[in-house]
């Protein structure tokens, strides 16, 4: 196996300074090269344009045509994609990897927009369990409600539900926020791992359960909290976090933030802080 | 996995058995193996409607033993007989398939000693009885179903419905959903989920007299709401004790003559979406299936874990 850390050739991008950790232990890094354009690109995605906009009627497609077609449009330079009549389909606008400007005008079922890695996302209805599961960066914005495990083992990115959404949400979260403007059921933060979970309504019981880092805030009651998830004192950190990511979510015009709840998880996993350094990076 | 439907319009009536059927259609890829509809219909109040099975379908996908119609005309022929016996009045009867009948009777003596007698013949399972209640299943998704009996013209009040993924028991007519809640009139059950306690729970429940016509964990539910209705709960009082008293996971829906209720169970672990106006409430495991109804744009939410809700027509 090839010794990392004794590795001598230096990358351009660490020439550059933009990394400057050791790498220890597993840890296996490919960096980018700017000299090779293709590779700051994903496979199978595609350099779209915002400006150019069109819209897709979805009433007559199943989701893998419907998701083809979004594809499709993609590929053509579409960067502002409008569905018409998503009527509660699954797997509406799934593994989407590039920048992209995507507006549903209705409601999606389940698994919608999961694993994408880029698109803003505005739902102008609701959407059913399991939305933007796997999410590694971008913004969805919800307009009504969302059901269970919203935003489930989302990685990065922002996910934000102006209604209620159902229970677990945010279960197995590895990084990102998430924002709910009305209430969340039992067992939000489930398992979470990393990230932010902001509720501005109550939440169910058995909160943050089992969680073993992350930070849930809570603006309204709460129902009880999970094992391993304690109260911690607000700081002016969060409350200048609190207010900046609310203005940007555009939710909770002024909510009084100071009073909200701070959740932690009250254990701390054997071994857990020796990361290696690029998992860090991972975390918010 | 399995997919639960239900709707009910308050104030007015409607064709419930085809808004049903689109209900569970949309829901087919949740439940292939069985469909079941139980419809409270505009019947004239005035004579029970009795819906029972002589013998099972045995068509693809099923367990059950295959059976010659003879035996089946021979049991039917018995539950006549036992009917006289019982001094029930059949005022019309109509064979649907084979192996199942829905005959109108006049009888006003106790339904449980009724049932029971019904019952002691072989392979005889009363399906439903009811004074506006109309209990239908079958194997097949919510189109074939409905088609082999009639019931997208049946018009109604409220409905419930169900397609089965056989997971706890066999594909066959007498564990599929709607349940019965013998002994009462016009009181059905569908579930979505697994229930954990099932058999410390019935051992309990026939020690007081309950009866239990399939080894489907979904059965508990009705028989354990109508026990709790025997000893003067109310309908939502015994949702409520459910919680508790049923273990495991489930969403569950139950109908009487004049109202549709939900439970869903504490760790709210199985899918449902409800949409709720001033005239319509309409529910379903995706919201394919109210999609399937009301295609414009609505607003529809999750119930939360542990909730309850009762709504009268």
């Amino acid at each position: 196996m090839a010794n990392l850390k004794t590795a001598e050739k230096k990358t351009k991008a660490q020439s550059m300074g933009m990394h400057t950790e050791t790498l220890t232990g597993k840890t296996q890094q490919k960096f980018f090269n700017p000299d090779e354009a293709e590779n700051f690109f994903y496979w199978g995605t595609y350099d779209v344009d915002f400006n150019k906009r069109t819209d897709l009627d979805v009433k007559d497609l199943d989701c893998k045509q419907a998701n083809g077609k979004i594809d499709e449009l993609m590929s053509q330079g579409y960067g502002t994609i409008v569905i018409k009549n998503p009527q509660g389909k699954h797997s509406l606008g799934v593994g989407i990897l590039n920048k992209l400007n995507l507006i549903f005008e209705g409601s999606l079922g389940y698994f919608g927009v999961g694993s994408i890695d880029g698109p803003i996302v505005r739902v102008n209805g609701r959407v059913g369990w399991s939305c933007a599961e796997n999410m590694m960066a971008g913004k969805v914005v919800i307009e009504k409600n969302a059901g269970s495990c919203f935003g489930a083992a989302i990685r990065g990115g922002d996910l934000i539900c102006k209604g209620s959404v159902g229970a677990r949400t945010g279960i197995d979260q590895k990084g990102g926020t998430i924002i709910i403007g009305g209430d969340a059921g039992a067992f939000t933060g489930f398992m979470m791992q990393r990230g932010r979970i902001v509720i501005l309504g109550d939440v169910g019981i058995n909160l943050g359960d089992s969680m073993y880092d992350g930070t849930i805030y809570v603006g309204g009651k709460i129902g009880s909290f999970g094992s391993d998830a304690v109260e911690s004192p607000m700081t002016k950190d969060d409350i200048d976090w609190l207010k900046r990511k609310l203005k940007v979510a555009e939710i909770g015009e002024n909510f009084d933030v100071s009073k909200m709840t701070k959740v932690v998880a009250g254990k701390k996993l054997w071994n857990y802080d020796a990361l290696e350094p690029t998992e860090k990076k991972g975390a918010i | 996995m399995c997919g639960i439907a239900g709707l009910i319009h308050r104030g007015k009536s409607s064709n419930v058995g085809e808004e049903l059927q689109h209900m569970l259609q949309a829901l087919k890829h949740r439940g292939p193996d069985s469909t079941g509809y139980a419809l409270y219909a505009d019947n004239d109040g005035q004579n029970f409607i009795l819906r029972f099975k002589v013998g099972e379908n045995v068509g693809e996908g099923s367990t059950s033993v295959n059976e010659d119609e003879s035996v089946y005309n021979e049991r039917k022929k018995a539950v006549d007989k036992k009917l006289s016996e019982l001094g029930a009045l059949v005022v019309k009867e109509e064979k649907l398939t084979p192996y199942s009948y829905r005959y109108e009777i006049k009888f006003d003596k106790d339904l449980m000693e009724f049932s029971k007698s019904i019952e002691s013949i072989q392979s005889v399972e009363i399906l439903s009885i009811g004074k506006s209640l109309e209990l239908i299943k079958d194997l097949g998704d919510a189109t074939v179903v409905s088609e082999r009996y009639g019931l997208n013209k049946v018009q109604g009040t409220h409905g419930i419905g169900h397609a089965r993924m056989a997971t706890e028991s066999g594909v066959d007519i007498k564990s599929a959903h709607p349940f019965w809640g013998y002994p009462f009139a016009d009181v059905s059950v569908v579930h979505n989920g697994q229930l954990t306690n099932y058999w410390n729970n019935r051992r309990v429940l026939e020690n007081k007299g309950m009866r239990f016509m399939s080894e489907c964990d979904s059965e508990l539910i009705a028989v354990f709401l109508a026990e709790r209705m025997r000893n003067g709960a109310t309908l939502e009082e015994g949702m409520k004790e459910s919680l508790t008293g049923l273990d495991g996971v489930f969403t569950y829906f139950v109908a009487t003559k004049d109202s549709l209720g939900m439970a869903k169970d504490t760790m709210a672990a199985k899918p449902l979406v409800l949409y709720e106006s001033d005239d319509l409430v309409a529910m379903g495991s995706e919201e394919i299936a109210i999609r399937s109804i009301l295609p414009q744009e609505i607003d529809t939410y999750d119930p939360f874990d542990g909730e309850v809700k009762v709504w009268q027509t």
